[in-house]
């Protein structure tokens, strides 16, 4: 089958990639683009580990087919940090061990990243409620939300 | 050189520290490597057909249209995965569950899987596979599949452990039973008596990296299999036995994993990705769906408990008594015989009786998940204990102190315990200004206790100290929740180094000796106690190069923070040398420097947790809310604090799901009803508070440093802390985990009824 050729730009870099009508972003980016960070936990939108932002939106992006990122902006964990500076909400998650096992870590940073952009001083609750799209089976959740609290206090510093 | 694992007090300079995680940076970046994360030239996409039925003979299977679509470079059924188990009953049941044999036995069996070039193409030919199914009766539930009439499930099991043997077959494959002292006298002794029936649902591990992996068979009969795993080597044992090769010519490396809980224990795509990439002469990447996930892999056991207990007015238990029957899934287990084993091991009691029966259903082989067995059970005879307090009109903390295990204490299982923590978390919870907050409308406040064995297991741990001083770990258990930030810590604090010269790597099966799963919390205490011993080693022959070097007898070198140091009035001119310097001058002094470890770590330390809850129920939809948690735990010695806490709350969230919300649900057809995370709906961020902890460190006599595992215990008291916090905010005793809001409001409206 023909594949549908797409032209976009993933963290700053412009990117062209054939994919399927049916093959959705997250499949694009991890088996024909190598970007593994963003991954799989169940498909179907209820997890949020495959979290990307989509021009300033965030998305799953196992909702999202291939198709549909021509023309637009594309921001993965990839491209998070800034060269070996990593991102203060990076650098927050290993000071607190917000991750275990890490599998739901690259979803988090790009869910956390979205809501300090949109509210960059959230109140506890605000965080439970916007980071609510995305499953952690490790950690109870308590050392992530502190270390998004303490990311967006450095963050306002800056 | 002879190990001696015992407890000496020290003063740690690294251990008990916090620092950042050797894997952190790859993972906070999105460049660690997962299971699903790996790929090989010329890979192919390997996918599974699965049973729609809940028990079906399989009467034929028609691969032939499959097999001519094109891109399909393989097709396997059971045939491809012949018989190769010898009569090991446990090993044939692996195997029948990877591929079904003649029967499909829960919906989601595997029968029959493809290797193709791509998804699209795997997912139409599975389409092709023409499965003719003869449907046969099932049966899903506990109490019914343990009934004389319930349809049978495997007509070749007989009850073991009977007194006598049974002439019909039945689901109840064995009975086990545990305690001492006479039960009935002890009841006769009892002023007040709770007796009462519990149930639990059957939850899933849930963790949020589907099983994955990619195999590689190579002609020359070796093979190499990536994968996520607790336990690589088990995997290699068990995937060589079923394909019929040796073990070393099977390579494994784990890769990093996304949680397990248990659940990741067990082989079930990677014999089938093996025999795919057999049959098609190229690698075979295979990674489950969600869906998958759900039907096919994991579950613990469903339950139905029976609880009695007996105590004096003065608060003295008199005598304790459960039943407990546990689901196994289709195939035989011994669920039932560990929650008989751990219901009342948190008790000082001089007639207990425990009896556990294991019960095969139509549902998805049950597999560990974090303290197997021991949440439902710790639910049942927790809620018990809270009834019977109430009864006796003593605080159920008193109570429980009244009545806990000490050092000495014949635990209900059998064992004398040594040093351990019940008590002191029973402590240090009455002192807690948790107890003691104002509770408010709607409100309750529930407390209980868990207990886990723990366990330590066969371990191989290697140490290469390299020219420049810097140090490798090598280990063999897999790390699961940043187990290579605190073996580091434990080999600079052996060696006397700074945590930042060391390096853990997670070694792969033919760059190792033989490892245990990393499960049973042994994942710190044994490959820390295989750490020191390596390390140890390595200081012994440090000592001897340092002796060489100064040309002085090895007896007369000690080893301290990091540095050879002659002693002796002798050699009061000989300084000191560091490890950087002894191993500058290895390649002249006899080569490189490394320590060895290769041992079976016992005495892993029973561990003790206490957890406090408070719930808002709302009585106009039955919702209830955890609005403030407490855990409290031994950890013998947390290494690793941070990651030490991390656990505690893990385990407490996962009792927070099971405890309110996560169930499988089956229809009457046998199928499973909400197989994704939108219908098993496991704890959100906003579901939760910030859940407290606090560590307790009674040091474990069989570990150097003191270590215990802690991994599973916390999610041993949750069911009952919180469905005691429930019935107390509710005003009536809930019964029945998960305590949904249906649920509660049934219970609520009956008692108004009752009432009335
Ligand atoms: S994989 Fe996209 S939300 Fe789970
Ligand atoms: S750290 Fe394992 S799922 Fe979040």
């Amino acid at each position: 089958m023909a594949g549908i050729a797409v032209s976009t730009t993933i963290n700053g870099d412009a990117v062209e990639y054939l994919c399927q009508p049916d093959e959705t972003l997250l499949d694009v980016l991890r088996d024909r683009l190598g970007l593994t960070g963003a991954k799989e936990g169940c498909g179907t939108g209820d997890c949020g580990a495959c979290s990307i932002i989509l021009d300033d939106r965030l998305v799953c992006s196992c909702l999202v087919l291939g198709a549909e990122a021509e023309g637009r902006r594309v921001e993965t964990i990839e491209g998070m940090a800034h060269g070996d500076t990593l991102h203060p909400l990076q650098q927050k998650f290993l000071e607190h061990a917000a991750l275990q096992c890490g599998i739901c870590t690259p979803g988090f940073l790009i869910a956390a990243k979205d809501l300090l952009a949109k509210n960059p001083d959230p109140t506890e609750e605000e965080i439970r409620f916007g980071l609510a799209g995305n499953l952690c089976r490790c950690t109870g959740y308590d050392k992530i939300v502190r270390a998004v609290q303490d990311a967006a206090i450095v963050m306002k510093g800056a | 050189m002879n190990f001696d694992p015992r407890f000496s007090g020290r003063k740690f300079a690294s251990v008990g520290t916090r620092p950042i995680r050797p894997d952190g940076i790859d993972k906070v970046t999105g460049r660690a490597r997962y299971g699903a994360d790996f790929n090989m030239a010329g890979q192919l996409v390997g996918r599974v057909l699965r049973s729609p039925h809940a028990h079906a003979r399989i009467v034929k299977i028609d691969t032939s249209k499959a097999e001519k679509l094109a891109g399909v470079k393989a097709v396997i059924t059971a045939a491809d995965l012949p018989d190769l188990t010898d009569g090991d009953a446990a090993m044939y049941d692996v195997l029948d569950n990877c591929m079904a044999r003649t029967k499909a036995l829960y919906d989601g069996h595997a029968v029959a899987a493809v290797a193709a070039i791509d998804a699209r193409t795997a997912r139409q030919a599975l389409k092709l596979i023409e499965v003719e199914y003869e449907l046969l009766p099932h049966v899903t539930d506990v109490d019914e599949a343990a009934k004389h009439t319930a349809p049978l499930i495997n007509d070749a099991i007989f009850t073991e452990g009977l007194e006598e043997k049974p002439v019909k077959p039945s689901n109840v494959t064995k009975r086990s039973q545990f305690g001492h002292g006479d039960v009935h006298q002890g009841f006769g002794q009892a002023d007040f008596i709770v007796e009462r029936s519990f149930k639990t649902e059957q939850t899933h591990q849930g963790y949020i990296e589907p099983h994955a992996c990619v195999a590689n068979f190579s002609s020359d009969g070796t093979a190499d299999l990536w994968v996520c795993t607790q336990g690589h080597f088990v995997y290699r044992q068990h995937c060589a036995q079923l394909l019929g090769m040796e073990a070393s010519k099977l390579r494994v490396t784990s890769s990093e994993i996304g949680g397990g809980f248990g659940g990741k224990t067990h082989v079930w795509a990677e014999p089938v990705a093996l025999a795919l990439s057999r049959k098609a002469g190229r690698p075979v990447k295979l990674v489950m769906t969600r869906d998958e996930v759900f039907r096919a892999s994991g579950p613990t056991s469903a339950t139905s408990i029976d609880v009695k207990i007996g105590a004096r007015k003065d608060g003295t238990i008199t005598a304790a008594e459960a039943t407990l029957r546990y689901s196994c899934g289709p195939y035989a287990g011994s669920w039932a015989e560990i929650g008989a084993m751990t219901a009342f091991a948190c008790y000082k009691l001089d007639n207990v009786k425990t009896v556990g029966y294991e019960v095969l259903v139509n549902r998805p082989k049950t597999a560990a998940y974090r303290a197997p067995s021991a949440p439902m059970a710790a639910f049942a005879v927790e809620s018990a204990v809270d009834e019977l307090a109430k009864k006796i009109g003593m605080d159920p903390v008193d109570f429980r102190i009244k009545n806990a295990a000490q050092e000495g204490t014949r635990s209900s299982y059998g064992p004398v315990y040594g040093p351990i923590g019940i008590g002191p978390t029973l402590e240090a919870v009455k002192s807690h200004p948790h107890m003691k907050a104002p509770l408010g409308k709607n409100q309750g406040r529930g407390m209980a206790c868990g207990f886990w064995f723990n366990f330590g297991g066969q371990t191989c741990t290697d140490l290469n100290i390299g020219m420049d001083g810097s140090v490798s770990l090598a280990v063999g258990t897999v790390d699961v929740g940043g187990s290579r930030a605190s073996l580091s810590l434990v080999a600079a604090e052996e060696l006397g180094i700074d945590y930042s010269q060391v390096k853990a790597i997670v070694a792969d099966t033919s760059s190792l000796g033989y490892n245990d799963m990393t499960d049973g919390s042994r994942g710190t205490f044994s490959s820390s106690m295989a750490t020191i011993s390596a390390a140890r080693n390595a200081i012994l022959i440090l000592r001897e190069r340092a002796a060489q070097m100064w040309d002085i007898a090895v007896d007369d070198v000690v080893w301290e923070k990091g540095h050879a140091i002659a002693k002796g009035e002798k050699h009061g001119n000989l300084g000191k040398l560091s490890l950087k310097e002894i191993a500058v001058e290895s390649g002249k002094t006899g080569g490189p420097i490394a320590g060895h470890s290769e041992l079976v770590a016992d005495g892993a330390g029973v561990s003790f947790a206490t957890h406090i809850c408070d719930i808002e129920v709302d009585p106009d939809t039955g919702a209830a809310r955890v609005i403030r948690y407490t855990v409290v735990q031994d950890a013998g010695k947390a290494v690793h604090p941070t990651y030490v806490e991390g656990q505690y709350q893990g385990g407490a969230a996962q009792g927070i799901g099971w405890a309110l919300n996560e169930e499988y649900i089956y229809g009457k057809d046998g199928r499973l009803q909400n197989a994704g995370f939108l219908d098993y709906r496991i704890p959100v961020c906003s579901d939760l508070p910030m859940i407290d902890t606090q560590i307790l460190e009674i040091p474990n006599p069989n570990h150097p440093y003191g270590v215990r595992g802690v991994g599973e215990t916390s999610i041993v008291p949750p069911l009952a802390a919180i469905a005691n916090a429930v019935s107390n905010a509710a005003g009536v005793r809930m019964t029945h985990i998960p305590m949904s809001p249906p649920r509660i409001l049934a219970a609520i409206e009956a008692e108004r009824e009752w009432s009335k």
